[in-house]
């Protein structure tokens, strides 16, 4: 089935998730959707399969124009999405959940029967999976599956709905390799038959070997397209590495910092960390006071394991960090805290702010940490003064009484960073400037320089390439859990860092 | 045009406010309709059954203060994002707490120490009650609300093998309860009512530092931070764990206090549904009043007045008197939804 994309807006409150996103799938075609986490790809395809809908735009099938309003219209128009995490009921057993779902489709078959047929049933999911070369058992429950078997029953349970255009979102997370050799065999099979895949994926790899053609999506714009079939791998990976990442900061001189003077204040010893699906294994580490790390690679490959583990927020299976000569290693985060480590998460409003709280009632809450620790009762008015002051000196705009929520993401992560304490000996930071205008961009960094000069040492995550070389003094790379030696942020060029993040360092 | 602006200042959702809470008089106008009472007969009935005479609006009293004690520890919960269903246990622990402590001190004891002693383990029972809750709900990864529900059936099982094994009236075990106590053991009232200054004053006090804890401290500060997202309130720094088992216990004390005011000012004994579902009246107050402390006192006095006053229907009209169960599970269940529809109609 072709489908059609024309002119699709969708906005969150001031976030514009798609603006003016046009696309084309022809039948038989396996079409990639690529680009990094917020790009605007998952909101995309929920669009399409009727999970949200969208401003503006058309949707055309087979050169129709639909109205998708919910997944139940999707699959009735032919379009089926298998979800990144499974969306199935992993109580139920797999015949059951083969069957869920089937009144969505009251317009053709069961339409007006009550009782299903459990043994038609059982062998079309049977013979279907010996066409994939599936082995599902009717019988067995689906938590014992796992999330490889369960996408592959998924597959089966929307082709039997009828699905003409399948959606996959990321769907080679968490499957192991022969799965998704299995997974990819089935897709392409499915493409041969004429029915059209759209692709959804960040990364370049998966995207190369299975799509026909692809389009690159940032900040919820369409950045490019291109033909995959026939192209030289590297020539195409680095052109598509630019397109995700882009390059668009007109940037200020680097600084000079000259850390060869400096003590080793961050030492990593054969760091272990098991992730919910991928370990980060590390050997050694030493940063000295006052340097910046990059920390870069595709996300999810282990950046934010190593993150956290830093931050005493999540414990390592093995190994060692010492700051500052202290074994930090297993302590409780308050530990972390009071060593002078603070973490800047990239979902301001998930992990770092408090919704329903004023920027004034955050201050309070990060002033008995301080001086004075023995109060009890908040003096409103001193308190409300420091905040005014914090306020005017970080550049937020709103007032103390502003709830988070109502601030844009530029001054959440201004009201985010005035809430650091004085004194860091260790800053992590997350997306440190995702979303924000380039005012905010280079304002936020002008504030981390000056705290790194007084030795404070960051290791920050970015999918932003230029931002990791610019502002970075090593770079470590980060591909499947595994990192790179440190890399010297001048030996390099965003092209080469990006053919090393598609997998090619040494 | 000068007119629409005006009328434009009226916030969206006081007319959501103001229509939800007429379409609940209707439903319960209609409620009765049905059950072949008159609306305005019904009002006038409750009314008199509740401010009639002194002795009827000392019992309105002497209802609010228990249910005041439990909705203001329930404010400590729900600031931290906690249902804390258990408040019935936690009632029923400080009864029990209560009594053991006026069975077993000795004769001659002077009866003011006693009774301060008996608070004081109603203060502990229910403390203990809302900390195992808390235990179970962090440590045991039970939800709080099923981890609630379970420790009321064993507070209430804990009533009722007390009531009829142990604790028993000589000769004859039965739902009436224990063995009264003597009057010396009782708070005074006024004349022969059911009114104690002494429970209103402890029941004041209580809201009174509720409120300020609530509003004025960095202790309520960083509930409110930990109610709103575990996981933000946890990376800036703030105690989480500590923060919520105290919000458990504090609310399970002042639960076990309004248990202890059933027994030495209510009942004189201990009987099996002592807490007389007062704590989930408060549940009730609580979600109307919105996290707001200033608004327990109005909202629990309605409910109280409620509670008593239809005491009185099945004698004066022959109506049950579960009616005020009705009208004030019809009040909330249309605030909530209003407060819902309002939402709805913003996005």
């Amino acid at each position: 089935m072709k489908v059609e994309l024309s002119h699709i807006y969708k906005s969150f409150g001031s976030v514009h998730a798609n603006h003016d996103i046009s696309m084309t799938v022809e039948a038989g075609n396996v079409y990639g959707i690529l680009g990094e986490n917020g790009a605007g790809k998952s909101t995309l395809s929920k669009i399409l399969s009727g999970f949200i809908t969208k401003d503006s735009g058309k949707i055309l099938l087979n050169e129709i124009e639909v109205d998708i309003k919910t997944p139940a219209d999707a699959i009735c128009a032919g379009i089926g999405m298998l979800h990144q995490d499974p969306l199935d009921f992993p109580s139920l057993s797999v015949l059951d959940n083969f069957m869920a779902g089937r009144s969505a489709l009251s317009k053709s078959r069961s339409r007006g029967r009550i009782k299903t047929n459990r043994t038609d049933l059982a062998r079309e999911l049977q013979q279907l999976s010996g066409v994939f070369g599936f082995d599902l058992h009717p019988r067995d429950r689906l938590s014992m599956l796992t999330v490889g078997e369960r996408q592959q029953l998924e597959i089966l349970r929307l082709l039997s709905l009828g699905v003409q255009t399948l959606i996959l979102d990321e769907p080679t997370t968490g499957i192991s390799a022969s799965q998704k050799t299995a997974l990819f065999k089935a897709v392409q099979q499915l493409a041969a038959d004429g029915k059209s895949i759209i692709f959804v994926s960040h990364k370049l790899e998966d995207v190369e070997e299975l799509c026909d053609r692809l389009m690159v999506m940032r900040q919820g714009k369409v950045i490019g397209d291109a033909e995959v079939k026939g192209r030289d791998s590297a020539e195409l990976a680095s052109s598509l590495v630019e397109m995700m990442f882009g390059r668009e900061l007109a940037l200020p001189a680097k600084r000079e910092v000259n850390v060869e003077q400096m003590e080793p204040a961050l030492v990593i010893n054969e760091l272990q960390i098991e992730g919910d699906r991928l370990s980060l294994q590390l050997d050694k580490l030493t940063v000295q006071a006052g340097e910046v790390i990059g920390l870069a690679g595709l996300e999810g490959n282990g950046q934010q394991l190593l993150l956290l583990a830093c931050a005493g927020l999540l414990k390592p299976k093995s190994g060692k960090i010492c700051i500052n000569d202290v074994d930090m290693t297993n302590r409780a985060y308050r530990n972390f805290l009071k060593a002078g480590i603070s973490y800047l998460p990239a979902d301001r409003l998930q992990d770092g702010l408090i919704r329903g709280l004023s920027i004034h009632e955050h201050f309070m809450l990060r002033q008995p940490n301080s001086k004075s620790k023995a109060e009890i009762f908040i003096n409103w008015g001193d308190t409300r003064k420091f905040a005014q002051d914090a306020i005017a000196t970080f550049n937020i705009r709103g007032k103390s009484s502003t709830k988070v929520e109502k601030l844009s993401g530029g001054n959440q992560q201004r009201t985010q960073i005035s809430l650091l304490p004085d004194y860091l000996s260790l800053l992590l930071m997350e997306q440190p400037t995702r979303g924000l205008d380039i005012e905010s961009t280079l304002w936020i960094w002008k504030q981390m320089m000056e705290r790194c000069e007084k030795g404070m040492m960051i290791l920050f995550i970015s999918s932003d390439l230029d931002e990791i070389l610019q502002y970075s003094d090593r770079i470590l790379v980060f591909c499947g859990g595994k990192v790179s030696q440190p890399i010297d942020a001048k030996t390099l060029t965003v092209d080469k860092l990006g053919q090393a993040i598609g997998g090619k360092f040494e | 045009m000068n007119s629409l602006q005006v009328f434009k200042k009226v916030p969206k959702i006081t007319y959501f406010r103001i229509g939800s809470f007429v379409v609940a008089l209707l439903f319960i106008a209609a409620i009765i309709l049905l059950s072949s009472g008159s609306p305005f007969q019904v009002a006038a009935g409750m009314w008199n059954g509740a401010f009639g005479s002194n002795d009827r609006i000392a019992r309105v009293i002497s209802t609010l203060c228990p249910l005041l004690l439990a909705a203001c520890g329930l404010i400590f919960t729900f600031t931290a994002g906690l249902y804390n269903l258990g408040i019935e246990g936690q009632i029923t622990a400080g009864a029990i707490g209560s009594t053991l402590v006026l069975r077993i001190i000795p004769e001659g004891f002077p009866p003011a120490i006693a009774i301060i002693l008996a608070i004081f383990a109603g203060i502990g029972g229910g403390g203990l009650w809302g900390l195992l809750a808390g235990l179970l709900n962090i440590y045991g990864k039970v939800s709080e609300i099923f981890a609630g529900l379970g420790m009321n059936f064993m507070a209430q099982g804990l009533a009722l093998y007390l009531v009829f094994g142990p604790w028993k009236r000589s000769g004859v075990a039965s739902m009436s309860g224990t063995e009264p106590f003597s009057d010396a053991l009782s708070l005074p009232t006024v004349g022969n009512t059911d009114f104690s200054p002494i429970a209103l004053a402890i029941a004041t006090f209580a809201l009174i530092v509720t409120a300020i804890v609530i509003k004025a401290t960095y202790f309520g500060l960083k509930l409110k931070a930990v109610g709103n997202n575990l996981r933000a309130a946890y990376v800036l720094g703030i105690p989480a764990i500590a923060q919520m088992l105290s919000s458990f216990v504090i609310c399970g004390a002042l639960a076990g206090i309004a248990g202890s005011l059933q027994v030495v000012a209510v009942f004189h004994r201990l009987i099996p549904n002592i807490s007389s579902n007062l704590g989930f009246l408060a549940l009730l107050v609580v979600m109307l009043v919105n996290y707001n402390p200033f608004l327990i006192l109005p909202i629990a006095f309605l409910f109280s007045s409620l509670n008593v006053g239809s005491l009185e229907l099945p004698l004066s009209l022959s109506l049950d008197s579960s009616l005020s169960g009705i009208i004030q599970g019809a009040l909330l269940l249309f605030a909530i939804l209003g407060e819902g529809l309002a939402k709805l109609s913003k996005e």
